[in-house]
């Protein structure tokens, strides 16, 4: 394939390296060294992609980052990537990329329509289009999303790896170019840990574009020497091909570096890598964008950034064009004029909207007998699909008309430059403010909130020479600032100073009709919006930039309006006849400065490692069981452990009449457990639980309540007095560390005289829960120093002493209601001892059992599982625990017991339910009426909190709380269902055993 | 993110903190001879100033430790942390 | 009846042991990393700024209390203690010591208001070494670990990937610079932890050491 645009020599790409590559299914060739934009342009492509909502044909306009046209989909399958700027892809062998926003093709799209009827599609189209009724939207969205085209995400897992790193330095320096590249040598020589960090391949930043020279020697050998330099410090990190996507309070910045340049490289490598970079000093040198000019008709293919074009020149050896019309408000556009000249490009001629330009640079240009059509603007473009020739007429007196005849040159690109906009983006995500350089028509970076400093092209400094030495500077500063005063004698390079005369700044160019009648001026050419659209969100009341903003969705797409915002913000300041674009509002950047892939920023933490699953010490005999796991936080607990055969009905009631009626044995290591020690512990637990601890015996066990302040339930669990000045309380699993938390919280803030330490054992010992009728028959084989008989080891009362010759402390507790050991051993015994247990148990029928049956067994009981019977709203009145509130003490949560909404009388209040039908279990979450009625809605009494099917009770059975319900006992509610209303009788909570005699079996 | 300076354990990511709320909210010493309004007060009502704020963090990945800290909720500034039962840094009121 | 040798590390059914040692056919291996398991663990709660619990803690143990934030005392090898907070302590012995650390503290310290628990079976330790140990670290970790900042006798409190960890540097080699650290992991999350720690590990090389 012949690469009809490329020159013979020159550029930074390498001819020897020929890569194949297709585009929209045509094979192409490029060479190593190209982007796919750099390529493209190469094999003569012009149309590229459709906008995004005109469809209207478009070409590259940039070389860069701020390309806001060029848009492919890179790939297909499970690597695909949406949205990708030609202009950033670094070519390889084989890449596939298809243009989007368009069907069938970028040169032919069924979607161009909407082109015609864009005056039906103003500022605020959707706004005003889709906003009744509300129901349409889903509709409408669909609508939208197709016409609007977004690329395609894949529909597979993504196959590569992505990964972070934290790190920490003295002095982080975005940008390699110039400015950053002097700051990370100056830095670098102090001493300091030092990161630099470039979005490109290579360093050199808008030296890569350029002709020029640093010590009299071309400027990139400057840069090879640097580089070389660099790498000889042990704390000098160069990052390349990393974004500094973000940057965050306190010096801390969010960096993305791709670690494959080919994007199906990755499998075993890591494809990209996110960097936390925690910075003493942060140097912001990231250049500066160039902005085009807003002329009438300034998208069609072939208007391009006059830089871009130098670019392409000089940096990839590609001609854009055959003849091109430089048109410009400054200096530097002459740079691109002299440069394509030079490289045997035909200039057609430059315009300029200034008269009689005498800078150098113009001179230099003149000299070469470029034809200078000066006081003029670009009234016209003619030409769909690629430029054929424009129109050119004189600037009025007030620049804001044009007179005299119109003039048609031929051509086929227009290299256009506005100047150039300070990238100030990451200064503004740290909080920094932005200020109007009124003279130069630019923002640059005002106050920052972080040690930070923007230097070089981001400061609005565009000498190469006043670059080099605000970049030693800063980073010889930024070194120092941060503690290193190493200085370094060596001669700092420089770089011969060109003078610049001012540019002319006018925003939105006329033409000889008013704007929006003859053509679109386009400011933010991804998301189509144009001068017109701005001016009318003026007109509709919008007197804000960050209004207007969203309104017209001006610098919303994936550009970030790179390019448009700056002079959309000065095309709002006009039509309100503000004289100071800064003043209708300084746009506030926000992260990220280039988008981020999702799986960057989950790292490592997917698949298995997505988040920690929590095993206790017998968890992998329970994996082994093929039990069915029920996820507690991140602990992974037996739900339930069906035999071949079973449902999940099955096995819960095999297990449920084992307990009751044999022996089981549950794994409860999870719960946790607090050793509290020191003098004051009883008084600390008097404050902290609902009822008294002063008088409980050393070895006996109690049941507590903890309330917040406000008193409403927010952990139950059972201490135990181990000595005089020692408990060890359990919580619940799910609030174990935030129980310790609350402990702490107190003790620390508003009890610091207490003296009492609290010391998290949870993971120390190994839980196994035998209960049922034989269990002490079992444990009696495994102990001879510890009594077990009823009489000398009663319900709730501690025994410490060994279990099959291990160190073992045995609480008489039970949360089923059944006659219970809860043995605690040191954990790295726990499967050893489960295992023997197991064994020496199969001859009492002993049945592992879960969560599931541990919730009925309990539920039958009518004990409360906080977080399933509470919520937050539960006082322990509510459900009938008035007895375990202290009279003569003060606890946490008391006060709050005289509050108005604690003293209702219809506070919800915790019953039994028993459908009537005997068969169907109810719906937990269930809502409860008191009328049999098909209407709806019907006015809600309670709702269902637990519900089970019981086999010792061989019925379904529900705990719930209803309004008053203490005073329903034995009234027939219902619980509608999306068919049916389900009657059930209201009962006492406690459906088994209700006197509690077995707990003392 | 902020970058937090634990008075016991030197600056840390915010990542190892919890955030308490306001600071130097004291539990009344006689719950019963409050009104339900001053209960009230005490319970729910926190100010929430654009500016220096006194709020409570603690080092839940690190010391276990609660402190208080200031803080300007505008620029996230910190004007310093301070241990329980100590004085906000000058300038944080 | 339960026999000693049924003692279980978290990480023992992973059967590391059995996994081929890999040192001379990854010579490169820029990570090693084992479990040490079954130490003997002590948390101490006391008052630092009284000076009768410091003398005590010394007394029992023949090692001063380390009363600055984030360091250790006594050798890696021996018993040592690792500071966790201002009136906080991990007394540390290693796997083969006598387990009497925690008696002869309750002795020591008896008559003061203290605290000592034995945490042996809460968590277990994961030695990692190596030139790249610290990358390994550093990317599951927000702590500055550079030699200039953190160096063998400093010990943080802090998360590696999702888990809380307590992170101990024990020394550095003086000839290579390699550093070594032991990872406190609570043992519910130790398994997690090995499983992310040779997921980082992977792009350097990795050995494991029985």
């Amino acid at each position: 394939m012949a690469q009809k645009n490329r020159l013979t020599e020159g550029g930074r790409i390498d001819r020897s390296k020929p890569v194949n590559f297709t585009f929209n299914g045509h094979p192409l060739q490029g060479y190593a060294g190209d982007t796919l934009a750099s390529a493209l342009l190469a094999n003569g492509i012009r149309v590229v992609a459709r906008s995004f909502k005109y469809h209207r044909p478009r070409g590259i306009m940039a070389a860069g980052v701020e390309e806001a046209n060029a848009l492919v989909q890179l790939e297909t399958g499970d690597r695909t990537l949406a949205n990708q700027q030609a202009t950033r892809i670094e070519l390889y062998e084989g890449l596939s990329a298809t243009s989007i926003n368009c069907w069938p093709g970028p040169n032919f799209d069924l979607m161009a329509i909407n082109s015609w009827f864009h005056r039906l599609m103003p500022a605020g189209f959707y706004y005003k289009t889709f906003m009744w009724p509300v129901a349409g939207w889903k509709f409408y969205e669909h609508f939208i999303r197709r016409a609007a085209g977004l690329g395609i995400s894949p529909r597979e897992a993504d196959p590569d790896q992505y990964d972070q790193m934290n790190v920490h330095c003295d002095v982080l320096i975005v940008g390699g170019g110039p400015a950053g590249l002097a700051a990370a040598l100056a830095a670098g020589r102090s001493g300091a840990r030092v990161i630099l960090a470039d979005e490109q391949a290579q360093l050199g930043g808008q030296l890569l574009n350029e002709r020029c020279e640093i010590n009299g020697k071309p400027a990139l050998d400057w840069v090879t020497t640097a580089e070389t330099e660099l790498a000889d410090y042990p704390d000098v990190t160069i990052l390349r091909r990393t974004t500094t996507f973000g940057y965050y309070d306190h010096n801390f910045a969010g960096l993305l570096e791709t670690r494959t340049a080919k994007l199906t490289d990755g499998g075993e490598h890591t494809r990209q890598r996110l960097w936390h970079v925690r910075a003493k000093r942060v140097v912001l040198a990231t250049g500066a964008l160039e902005r085009p000019l807003i002329f009438s008709d300034n998208d069609r293919p072939g208007v391009m950034l006059a830089n871009a074009a130098r670019s392409y020149l000089t940096r990839y050896g590609v001609k854009v064009g055959s003849r091109v019309v430089v048109f410009t408000n400054n200096d530097d556009a002459y740079r691109t004029a002299i440069a394509l000249f030079e490289g045997g490009v035909k200039i057609a001629c430059i315009i300029d909207t200034r008269s009689a330009p005498d800078g150098e640079l113009p001179t230099a240009a003149l000299a070469l007998g470029i034809e200078l059509v000066d006081n003029s603007t670009v009234t016209g473009v003619t030409g769909g699909r690629g430029i054929k020739s424009i129109e050119v007429m004189s600037l009025n007196a007030n620049a804001d008309g044009v007179t005299g005849v119109p003039r048609m040159i031929d051509c086929d690109v227009v290299a256009s430059s506005g100047g150039w906009n300070p990238v100030i983006h990451l200064h503004s995500h740290s909080g920094g403010k932005a200020k109007f350089d009124e003279a130069r028509g630019l923002f640059i970076a005002g106050e920052t909130l972080q040690a930070s400093v923007c230097i070089g092209a981001a400061n609005g400094e565009f000498q190469l020479d006043g670059c080099l030495k605000q970049g030693f500077q800063a980073g010889k500063k930024a070194a120092s600032l941060a503690g290193l005063k190493k200085s370094s004698r060596r001669k700092l390079p420089v770089a011969e100073t060109i003078d610049e005369t001012p540019a002319r700044i006018l925003w939105a160019l006329p033409t000889t009709k008013p704007i929006g009648e003859r053509g679109k001026h386009f400011l933010d050419l991804q998301h189509d919006v144009t001068v017109a659209d701005v001016q009318l969100a003026a007109r509709d009341g919008y007197k804000t930039d960050e209004h207007t903003k969203r309104y017209t969705t001006l610098g919303m797409a994936t550009d970030q309006g790179k390019t448009g915002n700056i002079p959309g913000m000065a095309v709002l300041a006009q039509a309100l006849g503000v004289e100071n674009p800064g003043d209708v509002g300084t746009t506030t950047f926000r992260p990220p400065y280039t988008p981020v892939t999702l799986g960057a920023f989950a790292g490592r933490n997917v698949g298995v490692l997505t988040d920690p699953v929590r095993m206790t010490p017998m968890h992998h005999w329970h994996e082994l069981s093929g039990c069915t796991w029920e996820d507690v936080g991140q602990w992974k607990r037996p739900w339930y452990y069906p035999q071949t055969g079973e449902t999940m009905q099955d096995a819960v009631n095999r297990e449920c009449l084992a307990a009751r009626n044999a022996v089981a044995i549950l794994d409860a290591s999870t719960l946790g457990k607090i050793d509290i020690q020191g003098p004051d512990a009883a008084e600390f637990l008097n404050r902290i639980y609902t009822n008294a601890w002063s008088k409980l015996a050393v070895g006996k066990c109690r049941y507590g309540l903890m309330l917040r302040e406000d008193g409403m339930i927010f952990d139950d669990g059972v201490t135990t007095r181990i000595g005089e000045n020692h408990f060890l309380m359990t919580t619940t699993t799910g609030n174990a560390a935030t129980v310790l938390g609350w402990l702490e919280e107190w003790l620390q803030t508003e009890w610091p005289d207490l003296k009492v330490y609290c010391n998290s054992v949870t993971e120390a010992w190994a839980t196994l829960s035998l209960c049922g009728p034989r269990a002490r028959d079992l444990l009696t084989e495994f102990t001879d120093d510890i009594d077990l008989s009823a009489e000398a080891f009663p319900f709730m009362a501690l025994r410490e002493g060994t279990v099959g010759g291990i160190a073992a402390r045995i609480f008489r507790i039970s949360f089923t209601g059944e006659s219970s050991f809860e043995v605690n051993v040191p954990a790295s015994y726990g499967l050893a001892l489960w295992t023997q247990l197991m064994n020496a148990g199969e001859k009492y029928g002993i049945t592992p059992y879960g969560t599931e049956t541990m919730h009925v067994l309990r539920a039958e009981k009518g004990y409360i599982i906080v977080g399933q019977e509470t919520d937050g709203t539960v006082m322990p009145q509510d459900l009938g625990m008035d007895w375990i509130l202290s009279k003569t003490k003060d606890f946490l949560g008391r006060r709050s017991f005289a509050r108005n909404d604690s003293m209702r009388a219809d506070r919800k209040q915790l019953v039994g339910l028993l459908p009537l039908d005997k068969q169907t279990v109810l719906e937990e979450g269930g809502q409860i009426v008191a009328e049999n009625s098909t209407a709806r809605p019907l006015p809600m009494i309670g709702h269902v909190t637990s519900s089970y099917f019981s086999a010792n009770l061989e019925r379904p059975f529900a705990l719930a709380l209803v309004t008053d319900g203490r005073s329903r006992m034995g009234e027939q509610v219902y619980i509608p269902m999306k068919d049916r209303n389900i009657p059930a009788e209201i009962t006492s909570p406690v459906f088994f055993d209700p006197e509690g005699e077995r707990l003392n079996g | 993110m902020l970058l937090i300076p634990c008075p016991f354990c030197g600056k840390r990511e915010e990542t190892e903190f919890h955030h308490g709320g306001e600071a130097h909210i004291e539990r009344p010493k006689d719950p019963d001879a409050l009104s339900d309004e001053a209960w009230a007060e005490y319970l729910f009502m926190r100010t929430n100033p654009k500016g220096v704020f006194l709020e409570r963090w603690v080092h839940l990945a690190g010391c276990r430790r609660w402190f208080n800290m200031a803080r300007n909720t505008a620029t996230n500034e910190i004007l310093g942390s301070y241990k329980i039962g100590e004085k906000p840094p000058k300038g944080a009121r | 009846m339960v026999k000693s040798f049924l003692r279980q590390s978290p990480l023992a059914h992973l059967h590391l042991e059995a996994r081929p040692l890999m040192a001379e056919a990854l010579p490169a291996a820029g990570i090693s990393i084992s479990e040490c398991a079954h130490t003997t663990q002590i948390a101490v709660r006391g008052q630092s700024s009284d000076p009768a619990f410091a003398q005590a803690v010394t007394t029992a143990l023949g090692i001063a209390l380390p009363t600055d934030a984030c360091t250790a005392s006594g050798a890696p090898e021996r018993v040592h203690m690792l500071w966790m907070g201002p009136d906080e302590w991990l007394v540390v012995g290693p796997a083969k010591t006598d387990d009497r650390i925690g008696d002869k503290l309750e002795q020591a310290l008896n008559k003061l208001h203290c605290a000592v628990v034995d945490v042996s079976e809460s968590r277990t330790v994961v030695q990692i070494c190596g030139a790249n140990a610290r990358s390994v670290l550093d990317k599951g970790c927000s702590i500055d670990l550079h030699p200039t900042v953190f160096s063998p006798g400093r010990v943080v409190n802090t998360v590696l990937a999702r888990s809380h960890i307590t992170l101990h540097q024990t020394a550095i080699d003086a000839k290579s610079g390699f550093p070594s650290y032991d990872i406190y992991v609570h043992r519910s999350f130790a398994e997690y932890l090995w499983s992310w720690l040779e997921d980082a590990s992977r792009e350097y090389g990795l050995q494991m050491n029985p």
